[in-house]
C-alpha cells in the first residue's frame, strides 16, 4: 500500500494510487445479475479528471464545498475524487433523508456544488423548500434522455478536455463535513480533516490489509462513514477493487460473493442477522444425517479456533459454507449499530470472521475493533493503534461514559463552537455512550448517556430531529425521548422512541388524540417512528428562553413513572 | 391492464401469502412494517415477489419512504 504517513491529503494519496496501479481493476458496479461497469485505475482517472477540470472551469475552487447525494454506485467515488482533486471539501449526504432534510443540510453546509442521482434530484426539485437551494452547480446522474432537469446539468456531459490543476491540501484542512444529525434544527456537521482519514486508514489497514486483487463488496452507500473508508479510501490506497452492488436484496448479495470472489464486506447488524437467519434455515432443512455431520464439523472448528482463527482449517472443514461466500472471504465487518454477541459467535463458529467495531461520526470510521486475538463476541474490540479510550466517572461496575482521543477525532462541529465545546473536552471526545474497559483493554458497551437511539440499520435518530412532525398537536406540550434515556437500561438492543404528552387542562389522552399522534407518526420514515406515548400531567421544566430542560424532565419522569406507563402506539 | 384497485388487491394477497397471515387482516392503508412486523430487508423480499408476479423490475429506492400497500401499488401500477 501507499505509505500514507508521507501524504498531506486524500486527493494526493488517491492521485498516486491511480498512477501506481493503472492496470488493476478498482471498481466494478453490479445491479442484480447485470454488470454496469468495470474500471481500472487508469480508466477511473480518465473518468474523473475531465469532471475535475469541468468543475474548475465552472469556478469550483479549493476549499469550496461539494455535496454528493447518491445511492451505492461508482459515480459517487468518481465524483468524490474529482472534488478532492480540486481541493474541495466533500459533504456526503444520506440519500435516505427526505428532500426537506437534504435541503436543510445543503444550506447549512453552504455547498456550492451538488452531485445527485436524478430520481433524488426530482424529489428535491418538487419539495416546497426547493427555492432555498443555493448551490450554484448541480450535476445529475442517470437522467432519462427527455427528463426535466429543473435547472441542473447532466453529470455525464460535464467533462472538459485538458489537464486539471491538482490542488494540494494540508493535513489539518477539512476533507469532509459529515452530518451525524441535526435535521430538526441544529445540524451537527462533523468537520473531519485529511489527517483524520489518512491516520484512520493506516490503523485499519494494519489490522485488515488490502492489496491488488482484494475485492471489497460494498452494499452500504458511500456517505456511510464505514463505507467511505473501507469501500473507498482503504482499497484505493492499496490497489484493491471495490464491487458496488446496487441492491440490498439477499439473493443478489449471495450471488455477488461467489461471482466476484469477495475478500471483505461491511454490513449493518440487520443485514448480518438476515444472513444468519437464512443460513440457519438452510441448516435446519438439511437431512438429519447431514445436519449431524455439520454440527460435528462446527464443533471441531470451534475447538481448533478458540485461541485464534484458522481460516485454512475452517475452509477445509466447512467447505460448502465457505464456498457459498465465494471461498476467498477473509472477514465481514459489522458496524453502525450494536450487534448481538450470539450472531457474532454463530459466524465465528463457522470460521467466518466478523470484525465487530465501534465508531461514531465525530471520530471518523471506528474507535475500537476486534482483532481476533482471541475472538470476543461480548465486546467491540480494542482501541485501534493511535486511538485512546478511557471511561469517565466509572461506577462500581467500571461503567461510565466512553471518551476517545486520537488523530481520528474530528476537528469541530461546523459553525457551532458551543456544541463543539460540549463534546470535545481537553482533547477528548465525549461519546455519550456508556461502556467499560476490561483487563484486556476490550471495550464493552452498556447503553447510552445521550438522548438518542441507533437502529439495527445503523441509523442514528435524535429526538430533536423528529419532534417537528408533531408540531401543532392539540396538547399543552410534548417532547420526544429515547425510552432508554428516560429509564436507563444496560442494553443497546431494541431501542425505541417515545413521546411525552402533557395534555390540555381537563383532557386525557383519548382516542382522537392517539389517532392524531399515530397519523403524524406515519409521516416519518419507518425507522424514525415513535413507538409509545408517555402521559404526563405536570408542566415541563424550561429554561428562561422557554427551551425544555430535557435532562430535568427525564429525571422527573424516572422518579414518578415506571416504563410500563408507556401507552403503545 | 389491471387497475389500481386490482393491483392493490393482488399485492395484499401476495403479502398475506409471503408472510403467512390471513388476507383479511391486511388493508390497503396499513403500514406494512407495523402490521406485518417486518424490517426493510423483509420488505425488499416482498418487493421481489411482487416484481416476479407483475413481471416488472423496481429499483430498491422505489421503496424508499413507502410504508403502505396502496402507495406500493401505485409505484407498481406506474410501471405496468
Amino acid at each position: 500500500m501507499l505509505d500514507l504517513s508521507r501524504y498531506s491529503c486524500l486527493g494526493e494519496a488517491l492521485r498516486d494510487a491511480l498512477e501506481r496501479w493503472p492496470d488493476e481493476i478498482c471498481l466494478i458496479e453490479a445491479d442484480r445479475e447485470r454488470e454496469n461497469c468495470r474500471l481500472t485505475y487508469r480508466q477511473f482517472k480518465d473518468a474523473a479528471l475531465p469532471l475535475a477540470l469541468w468543475l474548475q472551469n465552472a469556478g469550483f475552487a479549493p476549499n469550496g464545498r461539494a455535496a454528493i447525494i447518491m445511492t451505492n454506485q461508482s459515480k459517487w467515488l468518481i465524483s468524490a475524487y474529482a472534488i478532492f482533486y480540486c481541493g474541495g471539501v466533500l459533504v456526503p449526504l444520506d440519500y435516505k433523508l427526505t428532500p426537506a432534510e437534504q435541503l436543510q443540510l445543503l444550506a447549512h453546509s453552504h455547498a456550492e456544488v451538488l452531485i445527485v442521482e436524478y430520481h433524488l434530484w426530482r424529489a428535491i426539485a418538487q419539495s416546497p423548500d426547493f427555492a432555498k437551494l443555493r448551490a450554484k452547480i448541480i450535476l445529475v446522474t442517470e437522467a432519462p434522455s427527455n427528463a426535466e432537469l429543473f435547472g441542473a446539468r447532466r453529470w455525464e456531459d460535464s467533462k472538459a478536455a485538458g489537464e486539471p490543476r491538482f490542488e494540494m491540501r494540508q493535513r489539518k484542512d477539512p476533507a469532509c463535513i459529515v452530518y451525524s444529525s441535526g435535521t430538526g434544527g441544529r445540524p451537527k456537521g462533523c468537520v473531519l480533516t485529511h489527517e483524520n482519514y489518512l491516520e484512520q486508514c493506516m490503523s485499519l489497514t494494519a489490522l485488515y490489509p488490502f492489496w491488488p486483487g482484494v475485492r471489497y463488496l460494498s452494499i452500504l452507500p458511500t456517505n456511510h462513514a464505514i463505507d467511505f473508508m473501507v469501500g473507498f479510501v482503504g482499497p484505493f490506497t492499496c490497489g484493491a477493487a471495490v464491487v458496488h452492488l446496487r441492491t440490498l436484496r439477499p439473493e443478489y448479495i449471495r450471488e455477488a460473493f461467489t461471482r466476484y470472489k469477495i475478500t471483505y464486506m461491511t454490513l449493518v447488524p440487520m443485514v448480518l442477522k438476515n444472513l444468519e437467519r437464512g443460513m440457519r434455515q438452510r441448516f435446519d432443512s438439511l437431512p438429519r444425517g447431514k445436519r449431524r455431520v455439520l454440527n460435528a464439523l462446527i464443533g471441531v472448528n470451534r475447538a481448533f479456533t478458540r485461541r485464534r482463527p484458522n481460516t485454512r482449517l475452517s475452509r477445509a472443514l466447512l467447505g460448502d459454507v465457505h464456498k457459498a461466500f465465494g471461498g476467498e472471504l477473509r472477514a465481514l465487518f459489522v458496524g453502525g449499530a450494536f450487534t448481538e454477541p450470539a450472531t457474532l459467535q454463530f459466524f465465528y463458529d463457522l470460521g467466518i470472521l466478523v470484525g465487530n467495531g465501534y465508531g461514531c461520526t465525530e471520530a471518523g470510521t471506528v474507535n475500537t475493533l476486534n482483532d481476533f486475538k482471541p475472538f470476543r463476541a461480548d465486546t467491540v474490540g480494542k482501541p485501534l493503534p493511535g486511538v485512546e479510550v478511557k471511561i469517565l466517572q466509572p461506577d462500581a461496575d467500571g461503567i461510565g461514559e466512553v471518551a476517545v482521543r486520537g488523530k481520528n477525532v474530528m476537528s469541530h462541529y461546523l459553525d457551532d463552537p458551543e456544541m463543539t465545546a460540549e463534546v470535545l473536552v481537553d482533547g477528548w471526545l465525549l461519546t455519550g455512550d456508556l461502556g467499560r474497559l476490561d483487563a484486556m483493554s476490550h471495550l464493552q458497551l452498556f447503553g447510552r448517556k445521550k438522548n438518542m437511539i441507533v437502529t439495527e440499520e445503523g441509523k442514528n435518530i435524535y429526538p430533536e430531529d423528529i419532534e417537528n412532525v408533531f408540531e401543532g398537536l392539540p396538547v399543552k406540550e410534548y417532547s420526544v425521548f429515547a425510552a432508554n434515556y428516560l429509564w436507563p437500561q444496560r442494553t443497546m438492543v431494541g431501542e425505541q422512541l417515545v413521546i411525552v404528552i402533557h395534555p390540555e387542562e381537563g383532557r386525557a389522552i383519548d382516542e382522537p388524540l392517539r389517532a392524531e399522534i399515530a397519523e403524524r407518526n406515519r409521516r416519518l420514515l419507518n425507522y424514525k417512528r415513535i413507538s409509545g406515548i408517555v402521559p404526563w400531567n405536570q408542566d415541563f421544566p424550561r429554561t428562561a428562553s422557554m427551551k425544555i430542560k430535557r435532562g430535568e424532565l427525564a429525571g422527573q419522569i424516572l422518579t414518578a413513572l415506571d416504563r410500563r406507563a408507556v401507552l403503545p402506539l | 391492464m389491471a387497475n389500481l384497485q386490482d393491483t392493490t388487491e393482488q399485492i395484499l394477497v401476495l403479502a398475506a401469502q409471503h408472510f403467512s397471515v390471513p388476507r383479511a387482516q391486511l388493508k390497503p392503508d396499513d403500514d406494512f412494517f407495523k402490521t406485518l412486523g417486518i424490517n426493510s430487508l423483509q420488505a425488499l423480499d416482498l418487493l421481489t415477489r411482487v416484481e416476479n408476479h407483475f413481471h416488472i423490475e423496481l429499483p430498491d429506492y422505489e421503496l424508499q419512504g413507502v410504508t403502505d400497500f396502496r402507495t406500493l401499488a401505485e409505484r407498481i401500477q406506474a410501471r405496468l
